[in-house]
């Protein structure tokens, strides 16, 4: 039921083939990644899972343009970003990408306002749009009376919805969220997703990266990654499938 | 350029903000600035102040003046070539003012005598010993600037007839007559009476160079009449009084023509050969000047260089107390290069919080070091001190600067940061 009715046939977002990442760890080589390819269109709602060590964090970090491969070729919106450098990163990071962590990373000193203005600002907003645009995206996500609040005077789902419009302001081409719902209790964990689910009903794209299945169920594609490799790529979430794969 | 502002903006408030969460780590990093900027302010005032009286000393002198004396205005080794020259004679300027006179487009305007002795002045009950008594001529308002602040300088009749009348200098109306007019007062000076007629205005002293405060100038015919200069040894044998020739020149940017002027006609004074080296010295302020430098120098670069190092220990502080803080915001920075930042927004961020700290402390040590200039200069009227607006600017742009360069080590590593090891940072 959670697969795609309709396979999603919008524009390519992420268009990733055979990337490799290797790391130096003192004298070894480690192959995080060996070879992955990957195809994203718009308004897809994919879940990366895996064991730790599969290489899930790298070939996140690859997605949300944070590290860039050792080979292969990487193309975001059209664009070649495998060899772009760190400035070049930080700007399709900044429109292209909307990032949502575990531990939510909202400025401890900021008020949820200027929280989610912060994106808008490196974007180089005028303060007036800028205003407007983080109390819409506030709003948004169920939080119009919390705008001057900070951080530490909100709940712990109060606090990623802050960073889910943080994420959203900039009207991202996709929503990379790692681990979304892992320091929150279950039923808050629930109201987040379907939070996501939401946003995905409106258009959005939205990448999950979890370890945990009942959150996987929540995404219309799932890959499955084990060694550095995609061991599985199948629509929709089939828990019978997926207990295989895991055992 | 409007990103650029706003990130400005935002970095400053982020400054401000994480002054304020950690107050009492930026009090005390700010205030090794404090000190810092405290103990180069107040050299810098007491340099300029040192340049002040220097400058207002030598203003004695004057700039287009020279001096024909018997010794150089300037250390000499070979100081028995100079200790057998003839003595400079006061009647001297009377046969250069002749000489100007004679020669069509001169130099040189006026030539005036002065004679000089320590002597002790008296009134009524008050005594002031050992005062540099001058004897003169009425041009001598020509070559030095005299300024009364009661009565005035003794005119030319009573120059050329030598009358008993003195212009006493500040400090010496200030002894004698501490609580009246001395004008019209009679002084006596060994044993003779002589009306004041002038009280100069006050000129102050500055590390015991020559100051009008203390003197008394009389009509060269009445020194003449009454003290000898032959007589004047002291106990070590050494003759005390002395007699010089002051000339003023016209133009003084002609200065070395008018010295050379001056020369020839000296050597026609004294009748020497040609082959003959000058028996007497032509000096002037410059040359003074060029003497003391130096020393004025060497006194402001090593008072500067000893209290810039406090500054120095200042901002390495500064620059320990951004590190923990880069180290502390390690996620913080990995969170904002994933929404965005480029390494110049994160470098940014960093050299203004730095920069706000050490601004902070500059303000805060200036505000004190201008008391504390305030007070000494109540406490210590004399104390050359010189407070002033260059010094404002220049403290501050100090205090930007120790921000800058202090923290630009850790921002420039906070910049580098590989934003997936910052946000995995715990």
């Amino acid at each position: 039921m959670n697969a795609y009715s309709v396979r999603p046939t919008g524009p390519m977002v992420i268009d990733i083939e055979n990337i490799t990442k290797d790391y130096v760890m003192g004298e070894e080589i480690v192959r995080a990644l060996r070879g992955v390819s990957l195809q994203i269109r718009r308004n897809e709602y994919l879940a990366v899972m895996g064991p730790s060590g599969s290489g899930k964090s790298t070939l996140m970090n690859m997605l949300g343009c944070l590290d860039t491969p050792t080979s292969g070729r990487y193309e975001f919106n059209g664009r070649n970003v495998a060899d772009m450098d760190d400035d070049e990163l930080a700007a399709i990071r900044n429109r292209e990408i909307g990032f949502v962590f575990q531990t939510f990373n909202l400025l401890p000193r900021a008020t949820s306002l200027r929280n989610v203005e912060l994106p808008l600002i490196y974007a180089g907003m005028d303060p007036e749009a800028r205003q407007e645009r983080a109390t819409q995206a506030l709003t948004d996500v169920g939080l119009g009376d919390r705008i001057q609040h900070k951080p530490n005077e909100l709940s712990g789902g109060q606090r990623q919805r802050v960073a889910i419009a943080r994420a959203l302001v900039n009207n991202p081409s996709i929503i990379l969220a790692d681990e979304p719902t892992g320091n929150l209790d279950s039923k808050t964990g629930e109201e987040i997703m379907a939070l996501l689910e939401d946003l995905y009903q409106r258009g959005h794209t939205i990448i999950l990266v979890t370890h945990e299945r009942d959150i996987a169920a929540h995404a219309r594609r799932t890959i499955h990654l084990r060694d550095g490799v995609i061991e599985m790529d199948h629509p929709g979430f089939i828990p019978e499938l997926d207990a295989a794969v895991a055992s | 350029m409007k990103r650029f502002l706003y990130e400005l903006e935002e970095s400053w408030r982020i400054a401000y903000a994480q002054m304020r969460s950690n107050l009492t780590r930026s009090t005390l990093t700010a205030l090794g600035v404090i000190i810092g900027i405290v103990a180069v302010t107040l050299m810098g005032t007491a340099i300029g102040g040192i340049q002040v009286g220097f400058d207002k000393s030598m203003a004695v002198l004057g700039d287009d003046v020279l001096y024909v004396t018997q010794w150089p205005w300037k250390p000499v080794d070979d100081w028995w070539n100079y200790r057998d020259r003839k003595k400079i004679q006061t009647e001297y300027a009377e046969t250069i003012n002749r000489m100007i006179a004679a020669t069509p487009n001169s130099n040189l305007m006026v030539a005036v005598p002065t004679s000089s002795l320590m002597r002790s002045i008296k009134y009524g009950g008050n005594e002031v010993e050992n005062v540099f008594t001058l004897g003169t001529t009425s041009d001598f308002t020509v070559t030095s600037t005299i300024d009364c602040k009661e009565g005035r300088f003794f005119n030319e009749i009573e120059s050329r007839t030598g009358a008993q009348v003195v212009v006493i200098g500040y400090d010496v109306a200030n002894v004698l007559f501490p609580s009246e007019s001395p004008i019209d007062k009679f002084v006596l000076i060994s044993g003779h009476l002589f009306k004041v007629i002038g009280v100069n205005a006050r000129q102050g002293t500055f590390l015991g160079l020559f100051s009008w405060d203390s003197m008394v100038a009389m009509p060269l015919a009445a020194f003449n009449k009454y003290f000898n200069l032959k007589n004047e040894v002291d106990v070590r044998g050494q003759n005390q009084g002395e007699s010089d020739v002051r000339v003023k020149v016209k133009d003084k940017i002609k200065l070395a023509e008018a010295k050379d002027e001056l020369t020839g006609m000296m050597r026609r004074v004294r009748g020497l050969a040609p082959e003959k080296k000058e028996d007497f010295s032509i000096n002037e302020q410059q040359a003074f000047k060029s003497t003391l430098d130096p020393v004025k120098n060497t006194i402001a670069i090593a008072g500067l260089f000893i209290t810039g190092l406090s500054l120095f220990v200042g901002a390495i502080g500064i620059m320990n107390i951004t590190f923990v803080s880069v180290k502390e915001r390690t996620k913080e920075i990995g969170t904002r290069k994933a929404l965005g930042a480029r390494r110049r927004t994160i470098l940014l961020q960093f050299l203004i919080e730095s920069t706000a700290l050490c601004l902070l402390g500059g303000f805060i040590g200036l505000t004190l070091a201008y008391f504390m200039c305030f007070g000494i200069g109540k406490a210590f009227p004399s104390f050359p001190i010189q407070f002033s607006f260059g010094l404002v600017v220049a403290s501050m742009i100090v205090s930007v600067l120790t921000g800058l360069i202090s923290g630009f080590a850790p921002a420039w590593s906070a910049s580098r940061l590989d934003p997936v090891t910052a946000l995995r940072y715990e």
